[in-house]
């Protein structure tokens, strides 16, 4: 009886209404990818690039000196007051930091990633991996305040100078015009290693990636064809590194542009664009030249991609 | 050596390479003495001796893992043997890294750079050697109108077919004008019929260039069919080297009878029931045939009565198994290649009566 059972019904049909849906979505594939689209795209579309948007609307109000009140037609005065010499310097102490981070976390990541992608192999890829993530996992104020103990005049770094009988070297250091400073926790030299240190597995991590991909004949190629290593290299492993390269300098070079923590805990006194940003919309309610303040890294970041894209940096992709 | 070099020339050179057994050193191009590379405890390649005479077309044949590629690797300079000695015309490698020997690689996956156009990928190795734009670009051209792939430059690897990339991987290999070319198991990711319109201009092309040509296949009839000698691997060590003809009608073991092309392997007691001692012996399938009945075979054939218990068509051929009796043959079968314009062949089951000359009984050596 059982054989009849199955002659019969060479499609089976009926069943509840989920395995009805579940027929439908699967003889549909576009339907489902809608359904598995749509929340992640409004939040996408309306929460994050609406409030952007809104953001940069701000930027071209302004607010009226005597009131402080926002006042809501369209002018580009705010972005006037933005140029002025004082404004410009932030910009350009930010931009400055934020390339001198972004081309400092690239020459070190890369021989890391380099060695990660191409040589570490099970527990020692295991191990690269856990060396580079394991910073992220704490909170990232511990680990800033306790670079700012590290790099104290009485912190660990200074009494490492002294037993080596290198104070003079710091000292040297120290006195440099504009980099230097009366210690190093209070020195652009000491806001950088902090920025470095922090962003640099945002660097190492699109590095590796993009090495993986490189197959180990198109290397072996290059050198079949004569180019010593250091022509493969320039030829082969970095052009094709590049996109990584890019990727994680996006991160270094934004991620340094927005940050208003470090350049406060560790530093001079001079304000960073994030830090303008804080103290406008903030402590001085003016959300027009915050605005206005955040615009920037947006218009550095869409040049700089514009960039690297002439270059030929995403040639690889 | 121009790369448009006439076809007479050519011809010429692998001719003569194919009449002296033992070359002297300057008709030499790839010399291996005793050469081993391990890899922890896999002896990849294991005290391998081979000369491949300049102008040749050789073949490395042998099944996955018999050391064949780690040969042509050793030879490219991408191992490092761990004992033993390797010359390129003459000259000792041994320390010499991949970027300094005047050999180049057509590589399996034919590793082009992904990043760069067809006519830069063929150009690269000119453009490391310092030439200027003019010149590379032209030379690379001439490279791609040699492997018929014109019309492309300007397209990245990614948008080219399995078969053009070939032929961008042998253009980029041959634009520097190697001593001696290194081919990667080339053909392995070509459908059938690409693969075998490739066979035959591969073939064409290494006697219009004289280059050396030394071809990693585990595909027995592409070493057959396209090389001028080849040597047979067998786990890290070569078991037979000669001529396609050599080494098909004379196997010197039961490895190589049975891996080039398919064999009847005889054990002694088999071949001395049938006709006297002979050893273990080698009968090719296409050799034996089939007595009508009635006809008397020729004084010098050896005769065998069987059943047929399989039989299978491939289109040019039928190939029969044909059991011998068991008692005085201990259960031997015999396989049996047709001809299928022969017309109808008996059926399973049938008793069949089978010749083959004396001759076709090859003596092997028993290991």
């Amino acid at each position: 009886m059982a054989d009849a059972a199955l002659t019969s019904n060479a499609v089976e049909r009926g069943g509840g209404g989920l395995r009805r849906f579940s027929d439908v979505l699967v003889t549909r594939p576009r339907l489902l990818l809608l359904i598995l689209l749509a929340p992640p795209l409004v939040w996408l579309g309306v929460v994050y690039l609406g409030s952007l948007f809104a953001l940069l609307l701000q930027s071209f109000f302004s607010i009226d000196e005597f009131s402080g009140l926002i006042q809501h037609e369209f002018t580009l005065k705010t972005y006037g007051e933005l140029l002025q010499p004082a404004n410009l310097d932030i910009i350009l102490r930010t931009v400055t930091m934020a390339a001198c981070v972004t081309l400092a976390s690239a020459a070190i990541a890369f021989p890391i990633a380099y060695y990660a992608a191409r040589y570490a192999r099970g527990r020692w890829k295991a191990l690269f991996y856990l060396a580079v993530m394991l910073p992220l996992w704490s909170s990232y104020l511990v680990r800033v305040y306790s670079w700012k103990l590290i790099l104290a005049k009485e912190g660990i770094l200074n009494w490492v100078f002294a037993e080596l009988h290198l104070t003079w070297l710091l000292d040297v250091l120290l006195a440099l015009p504009v980099i230097g400073g009366p210690s190093l926790s209070i020195s652009y030299i000491g806001t950088f290693l902090v920025f470095l240190y922090i962003w640099l597995p945002f660097m190492i991590l699109p590095i590796q990636a993009s090495l993986e991909r490189v197959p180990g004949s198109l290397i072996e190629a290059s050198g079949d064809l004569g180019a010593t290593p250091r022509q493969a290299f320039a030829t082969v492993i970095l052009p094709l590194a590049l996109p990584g390269i890019v990727a994680g300098s996006i991160f270094t070079f934004s991620l340094t542009l927005g940050d208003y923590i470090i350049p406060q805990i560790v530093g001079s006194s001079r304000l960073f664009i994030g830090q303008a940003v804080y103290t406008h919309q903030g402590t001085a309610g003016n959300i027009p030249l915050a605005a206005a303040f955040t615009v920037v890294p947006i218009v550095i970041m869409g040049f700089y991609l514009w960039g690297a894209k002439k270059l030929g940096a995403f040639n690889a992709l | 050596m121009p790369l448009d070099r006439a076809g007479g020339e050519g011809a010429a050179v692998t001719s003569d390479s194919a009449v002296t057994s033992e070359p002297t050193a300057a008709a030499v191009a790839v010399r291996f003495q005793k050469v081993a590379r391990h890899f922890g405890e896999v002896r990849a390649v294991d005290a391998v001796d081979l000369a491949i005479r300049a102008g040749e077309f050789f073949a490395l044949l042998g099944p996955s893992g018999s050391g064949k590629t780690t040969c042509l690797r050793l030879v490219a300079g991408f191992e490092q043997p761990d004992a033993g000695h390797i010359e390129i015309f003459g000259e000792t490698v041994e320390g010499v890294p991949a970027y300094r020997r005047n050999v180049n690689t057509v590589f399996q996956d034919y590793a082009l750079f992904p990043h760069m156009t067809v006519l830069d990928n063929v150009a690269y190795a000119l453009r490391i050697r310092g030439l200027g734009k003019a010149e590379r670009h032209d030379k690379a051209r001439r490279a791609l109108a040699l492997v018929r792939l014109e019309g492309y430059d300007d397209r990245r690897p990614v948008q080219l077919s399995g078969g053009q990339r070939q032929r961008v991987a042998l253009a980029r290999a041959l634009v520097g004008e190697p001593k001696v070319l290194l081919l990667d198991e080339p053909l392995g990711a070509l459908d059938l019929k690409l693969r075998e319109q490739m066979q035959v201009e591969l073939k064409e092309l290494q006697q219009r260039l004289g280059i050396t040509f030394v071809f990693v296949t585990h595909d027995q009839g592409e070493a057959l069919s396209m090389s001028d000698r080849l040597a047979v691997f067998n786990e890290g060590r070569i078991m037979q080297v000669g001529t396609p003809e050599e080494i098909y009608d004379a196997p010197r073991n039961r490895f190589v009878a049975g891996f080039v092309g398919s064999s009847n392997v005889l054990e002694p007691q088999v071949a001395d029931a049938l006709c006297g001692t002979r050893g273990l012996c080698s009968l090719r399938p296409e050799r034996v045939r089939l007595l009508a009945p009635g006809e008397a075979a020729a004084p010098e054939e050896v005769v065998a009565e069987g059943r047929v218990t399989s039989l299978q068509f491939h289109g040019a051929t039928r190939r029969l198994a044909v059991a011998l009796p068991a008692t005085t043959l201990t259960g031997t079968t015999l396989h049996v290649t047709l001809s299928s314009a022969l017309g109808l062949p008996p059926q399973a089951g049938a008793t069949v009566r089978l010749a083959w000359p004396r001759s076709a009984m090859h003596a092997m050596d028993d290991v």
